[in-house]
This record gives C-alpha cells, sequence and structure tokens, in this order.
C-alpha cells in the first residue's frame, strides 16, 4: 500500500480538511525539540510525501498529549496520524530506543507505566 | 459504605504508593469502599490510537471482564463501575469501551477471548459492554461533592498556596476527559474545599513530557521548568498532581531541570489525595510521606505549617 | 486377531518435521520420535516431565490451531504435525543474589522488556504445566514478587512460552529471579536444614561417609534398596 494510504487506513483520519491555521504547532509542548512543525508534518501528508516525514524526527518527540487535537478548528486528530507514523515504522521492526541501554540507576526509580508506555510508543 | 471496584494499576503499587495508601483511606473516610479486583493486569497505559489494533486494546478490556465476574461472584452488587486514581488508567479504561463502539471490534475481541475458556488461567467469559471508568477525581466531585469534603477537613490548609496541576490524559481528549480540557477547576474545588490559597499555573494542563522520561530526559527537564516556574515565582510551595508520571517528572526531574535553570527552587510535589488526608486529619500512616518515595521532601513544608 | 495385525490397526500417522511415519498409538511423541528411528541426544531429559527439556510444537490435521507440549507426556495422535523446540534462546543477565534487595523495580532493572506485555495470554495459554503465565509478568511489572514466586512455582523453564510472546519476553528467566529472591530474602529460614548443615560442617557424618566411601558397589546397591522412603 502507498504510505499516504497507510497513514490514513491506521489513523483513520482525512487531513484534507487542513487549512494550515499552525493552532496545532503553537500548541505543541514539544514543538522545539522537533525537525518539522505538526503543521508541517499534516502537510506533507496532504501532498503524499511521506519519505520526508520519515527524515524529521516529528512523530517519534510527540508526546501523544493531545493538545493539538483538543484545538484544531477542523477537528483533525493530528495525534492519530503520530501514532499512524510511528507505527508504520515500526511494524517494520524499526525501533527508536534499545531497551538495552537504558540505564540501571534509571530502571531503579522509573514508574513502570513510563516504560510500558514509552517502550509502546518507540519499540515494536 | 458503598462498595465500588477499583483498579490500583502497577503506579500506585510502586512508585505511587503515596497516592493509593492516602487516597484509599480518603475515600473511606467519604463513604467509599474500594474494593480491589482480585485480578487485574496493566492497563496497557496508553491506548493504541492505531485503527487496527486490537491486540494492545486486550489489556484493559481484561481488567473490565473482572469487573463483571466481581458481580457474578457476589463481591459486589449491580456495580458497573470501576474507579482509578492513576490519570492513564482512567484515560484508557475510558477509551476501550469509545473504541468498542464499534460492534465489529466487539465481536472480533470476543471470539479471541472465547478460546480463552479453554484454558487455566484464561477468561471465562466476553466483555458486555458498560463497565464505566471513573476518575477518583470525578467521583470527589460528583459523587461525594466538595461540601462534603469540607465537612471533613479537621485541620484546614489555611495558608498554604498550592498550585494544582493536571498534565493531559484525565482532560484531553474532550470525549476521555473530565473536565474542561482548557479551563479544569476540580483540583482547584478541592483546594477550596481543604481550605488552601491556590495560585493559577498557566501551565497547568500542559504535558510533562510524559514517556520521554525514560530516553530524552533532556526534553522533560525543560517542560518540567517550564510548568513549575510561573506558580513557584507567584509563591507555590506545593505542587498538587493527580497522575504518577507528572508526578514522577515534575518531582524527580527537578534535578536536571534545576541545573538547566538556577533558578528554578526545589519544589515538593503532592497528590490531591495527600492533601487530602493531611486535611482530614488522618493518621500520618496514611499520608504517604515517609515510603521515601518524593524526590523533594514534602516534610519540612508540612512542619513549617504546623502540619506535621 | 493377530498380534501384528492388532498393531497395524492401531498405528497412527504422524509427520515428524515434515516427513510421514506409522508409529503405535498410544505411545508419548518422544517414544514415537524414538521407534520412527531418531535418537535424542538434545531436546531429552527427565522423560517425566519434570525438565522442561521436550519442549514440542505441534498441529492436528484439521485443526488450525498450533499447540505447545511436552514430547515426554502428550500421546501422538493421528495427523499430528511435529516439531521439536531443543533450545530457546534467551538473554540472561547476570546478577549477584547477595547485592540484589527485593524491591518494586527489581524485575525492570534487569528485564525492563516486561514492560512491553501486552496482557495477550498467549503464554499462558502456551504452558504445558497450566501456569497462569502472564499473571506472573504481570505481578513482576508491578513488582509483587510473592505472587511471581507462587505462580509460576511449578515453571519447568520449557521455553513454550518465550518462543509464543509477542512483546519477545521470556517469562521463566523472571520467574527464576522471583523465586531465587522469595528464597533469599522473604521465606523464613528452615530450622531444621540450618541445624543439618551445622552438624555436616561440625563433622558429624565424616566417619559414616568414610564407611560408606569404602563399601563395595553390590553391597551400596543393598543398601539403597533397604532405604527409608518419605511416605508419598
Ligand atoms: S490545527 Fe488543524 S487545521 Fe490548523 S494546521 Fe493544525 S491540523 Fe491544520
Ligand atoms: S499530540 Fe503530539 S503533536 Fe500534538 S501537540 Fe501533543 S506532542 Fe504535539
Ligand atoms: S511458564 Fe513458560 S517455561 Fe515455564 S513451564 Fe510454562 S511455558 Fe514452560
Ligand atoms: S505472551 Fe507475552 S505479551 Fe502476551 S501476555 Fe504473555 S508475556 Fe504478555
Ligand atoms: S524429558 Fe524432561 S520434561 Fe520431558
Amino acid at each position: 500500500m502507498d504510505l499516504a494510504e497507510k497513514v490514513k487506513s491506521i489513523s483513520g483520519e482525512d487531513v484534507l480538511s487542513c487549512y494550515q491555521c499552525g493552532l496545532c504547532s503553537g500548541s505543541c509542548p514539544v514543538r522545539f525539540a522537533m525537525d518539522l512543525s505538526p503543521t508541517q508534518v499534516i502537510r506533507l501528508v496532504q501532498i503524499r510525501n511521506i519519505e520526508k516525514i520519515f527524515e524529521a524526527n516529528t512523530f517519534w518527540i510527540c508526546s501523544t498529549c493531545f493538545a493539538c487535537y483538543a484545538r484544531c478548528p477542523r477537528e483533525i486528530n493530528i495525534t492519530k496520524i503520530m501514532e499512524a507514523l510511528r507505527q508504520i515504522r515500526l511494524r517494520r521492526d524499526q525501533d527508536k530506543i534499545s531497551v538495552n541501554e537504558i540505564p540501571k540507576e534509571e530502571l531503579k526509580i522509573l514508574p513502570p507505566i513510563a516504560l510500558v508506555s514509552n517502550f509502546r510508543k518507540t519499540t515494536a | 459504605m458503598v462498595k465500588i471496584p477499583y483498579y490500583p494499576g502497577c503506579a500506585v503499587q510502586t512508585t505511587a504508593r503515596n497516592y493509593s495508601i492516602s487516597g484509599i483511606a480518603v475515600a473511606k473516610k467519604l463513604g467509599i469502599e474500594l474494593v480491589e479486583l482480585p485480578k487485574w493486569n496493566c492497563c496497557g497505559v496508553f491506548p493504541s490510537l492505531a485503527t487496527d489494533d486490537l491486540m494492545r486494546h486486550l489489556a484493559p478490556i481484561r481488567n473490565l471482564i473482572h469487573v463483571q465476574e466481581m458481580n457474578e461472584n457476589g463481591i459486589v452488587q449491580n456495580e458497573n463501575r470501576i474507579i482509578t486514581f492513576c490519570s492513564m488508567c482512567y484515560h484508557t479504561l475510558k477509551e476501550v469501551n469509545l473504541f468498542l463502539k464499534d460492534a465489529e471490534k466487539m465481536e472480533k475481541i470476543n471470539a479471541f477471548l472465547e478460546r480463552e475458556k479453554e484454558f487455566v488461567g484464561g477468561v471465562k467469559e466476553g466483555y458486555r459492554g458498560g463497565v464505566e471508568a471513573l476518575d477518583f477525581l470525578e467521583v470527589l466531585r460528583d459523587m461525594v461533592g466538595y461540601d462534603r469534603i469540607a465537612k471533613e477537613v479537621k485541620k484546614p490548609l489555611k495558608g498554604l498556596k498550592v498550585t494544582p496541576y493536571y498534565g493531559c490524559l484525565v482532560l484531553r481528549p474532550r470525549e476521555i476527559g473530565i473536565d474542561d480540557p482548557e479551563n479544569p477547576t476540580v483540583l482547584e474545588d478541592i483546594l477550596e474545599a481543604l481550605g488552601a490559597e491556590a495560585i493559577d499555573n498557566p501551565n497547568r494542563t500542559q504535558c510533562c513530557g510524559s514517556y520521554h522520561t525514560v530516553d530524552r530526559k533532556d526534553i522533560v527537564a525543560k517542560l518540567t521548568y517550564d510548568n513549575l516556574i510561573y506558580p513557584i515565582r507567584n509563591g507555590a510551595e506545593v505542587i498538587v498532581t493527580c497522575c504518577p508520571l507528572c508526578t514522577f517528572n515534575l518531582d524527580h526531574r527537578q534535578k536536571e531541570a534545576i541545573k538547566l535553570h538556577r533558578d528554578l527552587k526545589e519544589t515538593p510535589v503532592m497528590y490531591y489525595t495527600q492533601l487530602m488526608a493531611v486535611a482530614f486529619g488522618l493518621d500520618k500512616q496514611f499520608w504517604g510521606v515517609d515510603l521515601g518515595l518524593h524526590y523533594v521532601d514534602p516534610k519540612p513544608l508540612l512542619e513549617a505549617k504546623n502540619l506535621y | 486377531m493377530t498380534e501384528v495385525d492388532r498393531e497395524k490397526k492401531e498405528k497412527v500417522r504422524i509427520y515428524i518435521m515434515g516427513r510421514e511415519y506409522k508409529v503405535p498409538a498410544g505411545l508419548t511423541i518422544m517414544k514415537a520420535m524414538e521407534y520412527a528411528g531418531y535418537r535424542f541426544v538434545r531436546s531429552s531429559g527427565c522423560r517425566g516431565g519434570f525438565c522442561g527439556a521436550c519442549a514440542t510444537i505441534y498441529r492436528v490435521k484439521g485443526d488450525y490451531k498450533l499447540r505447545m507440549a511436552l514430547a515426554c507426556q502428550e500421546t501422538v495422535a493421528d495427523g499430528m504435525y511435529i516439531s521439536q523446540i531443543p533450545f530457546t534462546p534467551a538473554e540472561k543477565p547476570i546478577y549477584n543474589l547477595e547485592e540484589l534487595s527485593p524491591s518494586a523495580n527489581v524485575f525492570l532493572e534487569y528485564y525492563p522488556e516486561i514492560a512491553k506485555c501486552v496482557s495477550c495470554n498467549t503464554c499462558t495459554k502456551a504452558c504445558p504445566q497450566d501456569l497462569e503465565v502472564m499473571d506472573y509478568v504481570q505481578a513482576a511489572l508491578r513488582g509483587d514478587l510473592q505472587e511471581v514466586a507462587s505462580l509460576s512455582f511449578d515453571c519447568i523453564t520449557c521455553g513454550l512460552c518465550a518462543t509464543r510472546c509477542p512483546a519477545e519476553i521470556v517469562p521463566y528467566n523472571i520467574a527464576l529471579l522471583a523465586r531465587r529472591l522469595y528464597g533469599k530474602y522473604v521465606m523464613p529460614k528452615a530450622k531444621h536444614v540450618e541445624e543439618r548443615i551445622k552438624e555436616i560442617e561440625s563433622g558429624k557424618f565424616n566417619e559414616e561417609l568414610q564407611k560408606l566411601m569404602q563399601t563395595s558397589v553390590d553391597n551400596l546397591k543393598g543398601i539403597y534398596e533397604k532405604r527409608e522412603i518419605e511416605p508419598e
């Protein structure tokens, strides 16, 4: 399947109604660490250039906070788009992090929910 | 005493025991007996947002099935609610019912579970739907009421400057959140009932950095600073939270945040249930402040305010 | 019916790693494989369902389910497709029990991947010992040492759960850590064992042992046969 179609089918979201207002990027708490803004990512999905998105770290940096979705005037669930992008990578067994490299001192204190959620988002 | 099924979750059994210990005691004081599910598993923490991912929804569904079983075994009577403290557990348990509105998905999941009847350790029935997940904050607001909370206060938190922090998952998305996602008030209202002074925090609904705390401490440290600095500048002495992951990030990651910005002052982070336990005058063992779980120790503050 | 006829009649058709054999009904998978000419150099040990060496997967004709069993325990059925799993590769972290403490995060420290469990229960389905494997993995995630130790008590480390887990978890190693910690830090020490160890160390049995060492093999056999056996 074409990657853009895959994003659409995994997320269940149609991004064509996005009019590039930028509210999602303005609401994004981790925009500062992203190569491309959420708005740019949505634009790239619109023009079906998913390869370009995969060159950026945006979907890995997204923290699934739903701030963008809560404010999008077109009610696009951008958070789901980010998940679809992560899933496409993870389903090809391309992990973002290496579980073995987490320092022991951190594992001693991290809440289990931090690890469960992180591994769900960053490992296949 | 009304008996309601209770889902603990992994965090409140380990790094956030101070949350459950205080919460269970507070609930009891308010006439609610939280009955722990006889058997439960990790809820999965984050619901999968992929439309085609059924497997990652099994975890919360199992827990909801255990509520059905509790009713059948007479542990609770006609009680289709399940209460949690952790925002992430609440979010996931709540989300799964929305996910299963799609009858086809419900059918597929139950067909998968059907086969478990054959083996030891499998669930003996499918999910019938309709088990309602409640965050304890909702219970306090809608079932108990702020007046009742105020009535239980033995030691008003007079002069204690508290700033509430909500984070994401208890508020967003709207269809799951328990309060107005842009302008929630439930924590402020509870603080008012306890006699504390709420200090405004413009970032109280901003993300804490969540799971990035595992591999991107730098991101979390920056957010911890952003999320704490305004209320602290405005005199906040303690941050009050409702999620064990927010709490970890706001509390433990102050270490890294202070390295980035020297003007951040170490400030204790407590669960609202802990402050309730203090204000209700419950025995200190129910405050959860002596378990070595806080990075910034709240005791000196409580002592200074003549509360300890 | 002659003996030969009966045998012919009561034979079943099985497929060992794809090759067809006719073997007498009623044999265990292990015996059937030996009957077919296989010699076990791996995948066999106690032959009594205790050592977990003989992990086997199979399907039966007409059934889509992949089933797991111990070859020394499961009886062959007509139309079985059989394959052995002599060994399960697993990451084994090194730890020193003396330096560990039974803290809530100890499992996550050595096996952080348990946080990937999706509660699918596939492991439980796979377990030939009928253990509640998912439940002990979940108990490990929340640091409930006692629960892991008790739910996994009958685990024979056959490895079948680990081969099936979509989260790539190795449940039995986690269970081992739990039982070790439980034995060392939680379970009350057995007084009689401690006393006996002291007796041994103080040389109380030296004389008796010396005597045994000088006894001939035949006499030893006699002594063995006449030994006191604990009532079942
Ligand atoms: S907020 Fe919505 S409409 Fe505006 S840019 Fe983002 S996705 Fe497009
Ligand atoms: S959900 Fe992701 S992309 Fe959207 S605002 Fe939050 S971090 Fe940014
Ligand atoms: S728990 Fe796993 S290793 Fe242990 S007996 Fe069961 S399947 Fe085998
Ligand atoms: S098979 Fe793996 S993921 Fe599934 S319940 Fe067992 S341990 Fe968890
Ligand atoms: S040979 Fe030991 S369990 Fe089968």
